[in-house]
């Protein structure tokens, strides 16, 4: 039995420590809204925030965030989470989409940190996100969007 | 087999739709359609009754039962005036939920904020790509080409029918009637009503044969950037791909394939993955060995303890360096000819200047997003299926020969896919013919999800073909191009598919398109082929043949206007004459990339243009050298002329997109064997184009009246040709075997 706290509610789950906690969300509790691309902290499509830092559910044991607060796509919120998401639709940033709750979450943890980050800043938080729809351009557009956003 | 019936149907078992919308199922049709679904699950003349004839009324049913209305297949309008567009193609990125929406939405004045999209069912009757004849399927960049009218003609027909059931409840002609945002208004009458007043009468009324269809003057929507249908459930987790499905008591199958392709299974040893908590069953099937288990996690240990013993003997040992060493040599000999103007052999003998041009490509993974899967439930006599299905009628068909059903008894739920590129339009049906293969060894018992990992992706095969080009061309005194010789060696891409048809005189036209079009005006033109045999499974990938031919082609236009004394651009120019949207595109991206003036200090640019799928596309890339070597690509403008952009900002976003895919396998793909064996397996050592990497990119839409062509795929060739000009332009070096990984520009 490991427990957990995921999206502010605790969760008790019957599956050993070293389970990824990707697949913990998506197939133990439902949240598929975490998506899996590589499985070996390569592509970014599993993020999730972990007491507020963008971290890869593929390669993070669920045994290791026993103590921590988890957030998925499915609740994150907040004021720079609601500055990206608005950006996101208003530039229609995603094409297939698959990668855009993993953008999602690592471009929230970026503005929460960093509410005006430089062009530099967003290669160096979003280049473990891989998009290959291809959709840099918007994603980088989108945050720069969302920095304005949070400021109004 | 899992004993399910028909009338057993229950919603929960179709679950939601990819928006997360719960869906109806038969069960809430009327029972006398549950019985004809029955009837003709029992007989071939019925089921051909069924196809034919009876595929709109079950959409009119669907939606009669929602007290709807349903003039034909693609359009239904709810009672709350909600007007839901079925998408016959899959979205997978491309924006085909929004393009074709928007093409029925135009024509019934409906407003766009109650227009909703699904896909839908597999029906090659109703839902046929209408460029290739009687079969349902997404590819080609042929979405929005071939479904212009046949949506426009859906839409313009519902909103008759929607008028006239309106000017009957109002008791006044039908043509004072005037309809926008969907509104239907009779000014004399002051009378003003949405679309779901009049859903019940209209659904009584006959649907109209003739429709008069808006000129392109009065589009209010086309043309006019409808913001995207998915935005905002892609953005928020909330749309749902085939990974996402669930069902009661599913399990999770990974397969365990050969090490070699078409090498075969001996044995297995099963009792370490059996013990793995979570594993419940172990299964061989042709396409290897299946682990199931309650979820991925559980399946993928056991996989992982798995211990099997393959036969290679049967299977592709050679490694790529081999391979491409016996190219080669084929390209010593002539090949089956593709195009032949004039006599280019006699012309290259008597020209002033002979170039001649070596090109080798590696095979590529597509490598889309979301690694392949697909979920399967059998019933009896029924099959459920839920993919991101590319070509539903090819998967329904593989599905229904392996269950012995007939076609229409598999039902395809299509799914969002992340990405495809071409890797889910298989000509034999893979992920779902191994899900089914599972789902058959387990005996029905339980739903099966198929999960392939992004190993088995990279490692899986369905390639882009390895290629080797030769190009020669001559010039004379005055520095005119007298000859071109091209020839291709490679594999081909549709011999022994059910695509096979296609070949003509020995020519695979995905081996050569792009090279026997070659636009430019030459005398003498030879372009011929060798189709190679390898093992190595291989498949369409994002523009097909133009990956290579749009390569070689531009790269060695561009060395033959250097070798003449002119400027790449106008060199070009002086060849289109007689192909003015490929001079019109190239013209605009050159002119808006400022070609000129010269760059900023430490720039150098370079151009290409070139067509696809009927969609002509110029792109000039900016790059700058740093003083190790390293380079970046800063900024792509890119010109298109795709006939009349539907949505001009979803034209943007494929070209960004195209272009972001082309750079990341020119600058560092290339799918390797050693031995047989696949040398990459994962991002790191396939490496995708990343945020740090991506261009500043312009698109510039050239104003067109032609009808609609796609741009799904046409936004990818030039840019590798554009890169590589404007490498050649930094280091003096051109570069003739890709990628540019390949080679160290440190000391340039
Ligand atoms: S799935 Fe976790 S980084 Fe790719
Ligand atoms: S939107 Fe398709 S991978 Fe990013």
């Amino acid at each position: 039995m490991v427990k957990l706290l995921i999206n502010g509610a605790e969760r008790e789950l019957d599956v050993a420590e070293d389970t990824p906690l990707l697949w913990a969300l998506r197939d133990e509790l439902g949240l598929t809204g975490t998506k899996f691309g590589c499985g070996m902290s390569l592509c970014g499509a599993c993020t999730v925030h972990v007491d507020g830092v963008a971290t890869r559910s593929c390669v993070t044991a669920v045994g290791d965030v026993a103590g921590s607060d988890v957030t998925t796509i499915e609740a994150v919120s907040g004021k720079a989470a609601e500055a990206v998401q608005t950006a996101w639709e208003k530039l229609d940033v995603v094409q297939c989409g698959y990668c855009q709750s993993g953008q999602v979450m690592s471009a929230v943890a970026l503005l929460s940190e960093n509410p005006k980050p430089s062009d530099q800043d967003i290669d160096a938080a979003m280049s473990g996100n891989v998009c290959r729809c291809g959709t840099y351009v918007r994603i980088r557009a989108a945050i720069h969007e969302a920095a304005k956003l949070m400021e109004a | 087999m899992l004993a399910r019936h028909l009338d057993n149907d229950s919603p929960q078992l179709l679950g939601s739709d990819v928006f997360g919308r719960p869906m109806k199922a038969a069960a809430e049709l009327p029972a006398s359609r549950r019985q004809f679904l029955k009837a003709s699950a029992a007989g071939a003349g019925l089921v051909i009754g069924f196809t034919l004839a009876g595929g709109n009324k079950l959409a009119a049913l669907a939606a009669a039962a929602e007290g709807g209305f349903a003039p034909n297949a693609f359009v239904r309008v709810a009672p709350d005036g909600t007007v839901t567009v079925l998408i016959k193609h899959i979205e997978f990125g491309q924006g085909t939920f929004t393009g074709l929406a928007t093409l029925v939405a135009e024509e019934m004045d409906a407003d766009w904020a109650q227009v909703r999209a699904e896909h839908a069912p597999a029906d090659a009757s109703l839902y046929n790509n209408l460029h290739w004849g009687p079969v349902q399927g997404t590819g080609g960049s042929s979405s929005i080409a071939n479904s212009y009218e046949q949506l426009r003609r859906a839409g313009a027909a519902a909103r008759a029918l929607l008028v006239q059931a309106a000017a009957e409840a109002w008791g006044v002609p039908a043509g004072e009637i005037t309809v926008a945002k969907g509104v239907l208004s009779h000014d004399g009458s002051g009378r003003r009503s949405g679309f779901g007043a009049f859903v019940q009468a209209a659904a009584r009324l006959e649907t109209p044969v003739e429709v008069a269809l808006k000129p392109a003057a009065d589009f209010t929507l086309i043309g006019k950037e409808a913001p995207r249908l998915d935005s905002r459930a892609k953005s928020r987790g909330e749309a749902l791909y085939t990974l996402d499905k669930s069902l009661p008591g599913m399990l999770t199958a990974l397969i365990a394939r050969p090490p070699v392709f078409g090498a075969t299974l001996v044995s297995f040893d099963d009792s370490a993955a059996r013990a793995v908590k979570g594993v419940t069953d172990v299964v061989a099937v042709p396409q290897g060995v299946a682990v199931l288990g309650r979820g991925f996690w559980a399946a993928k240990q056991g996989r992982d303890a798995l211990q099997i013993t393959w036969d290679e003997s049967t299977g592709e040992t050679r490694g790529s360096d081999q391979i491409m060493a016996e190219y080669k040599r084929l390209a010593e000999k002539p090949g089956d000819i593709a195009r032949q103007d004039g006599d280019a052999e006699t012309a290259l003998a008597g020209a002033a200047k002979v170039l001649e041009a070596d090109y080798e490509f590696p095979f590529l993974a597509h490598a889309p997003m979301e690694p392949l899967d697909c979920v399967v439930q059998l019933g009896e006599g029924v099959a459920d299926i839920w993919a991101g299905s590319q070509i539903p009628t090819v998967d329904q068909g593989a599905a229904a020969a392996l269950l012995g059903l007939e076609p229409q008894q598999v039902r395809i739920h299509t799914m969002f896919a992340g990405g495809s590129f071409g890797r889910r339009a298989t000509p034999n049906a893979d992920m779902v013919s191994e899900a089914v293969n599972v789902a058959k060894a387990i005996g029905g018992r339980a739903p099966v999800k198929l999960v392939w990992t992004r190993e088995d992706d990279i490692q899986g095969g369905r390639y882009r073909p390895m290629y080797f080009h030769r190009l020669r061309a001559g010039l004379d005194e005055q520095g005119r191009l007298v000859a071109w010789q091209h020839r291709i060696v490679g594999q081909s891409i549709v011999r022994d598919t059910p695509f096979a048809g296609m070949i003509q005189n020995g020519i695979d036209p995905t081996s050569v398109e792009g090279a026997n079009t070659l636009p430019y005006h030459v005398p003498n033109i030879t372009v011929d082929l060798h189709t190679t045999d390898v093992g190595v499974p291989v498949l369409w990938w994002r523009s097909v043949g133009s990956t290579h031919t749009a390569y070689s082609t531009e790269v060695f236009i561009d060395e033959l206007a250097e070798a003449a004394g002119k400027d790449p651009v106008d060199f070009r120019l002086e060849l289109l004459g007689e192909h003015p949207r490929h001079a019109g595109v190239l013209k605009l991206a050159a002119e808006k990339a400022g070609w000129d003036e010269a760059p900023a200090a430490g720039r150098t640019r370079g151009i290409a243009v070139h067509e696809s799928f009927h969609t002509f596309v110029a792109e000039a890339a900016e790059i700058s050298l740093a003083e190790d070597g390293s380079f970046k690509v800063e900024k792509v403008v890119c010109a298109v002329d795709c006939g009349l952009a539907v949505n001009p900002d979803q034209v943007k976003a494929q070209m960004e997109g195209g272009i972001a895919y082309g750079l990341g396998a020119v600058l560092h793909n290339a799918l390797t064997l050693d031995g047989g064996r696949v040398e990459q397996s994962n991002f790191h050592d396939y490496q995708p184009l990343r945020m740090n990497e991506m261009p500043e990119v312009e698109v510039h839409i050239m104003p067109s009246d032609e009808p609609p062509t796609g741009v799904g795929e046409p936004g990818v060739p030039p840019i590798g040709a554009a890169v590589a000009n404007a490498v050649y332009k930094a280091t003096g070096r051109r570069i003739r075997r890709l990628p540019f990984d390949l080679h160290d520009f440190s000391a340039a």
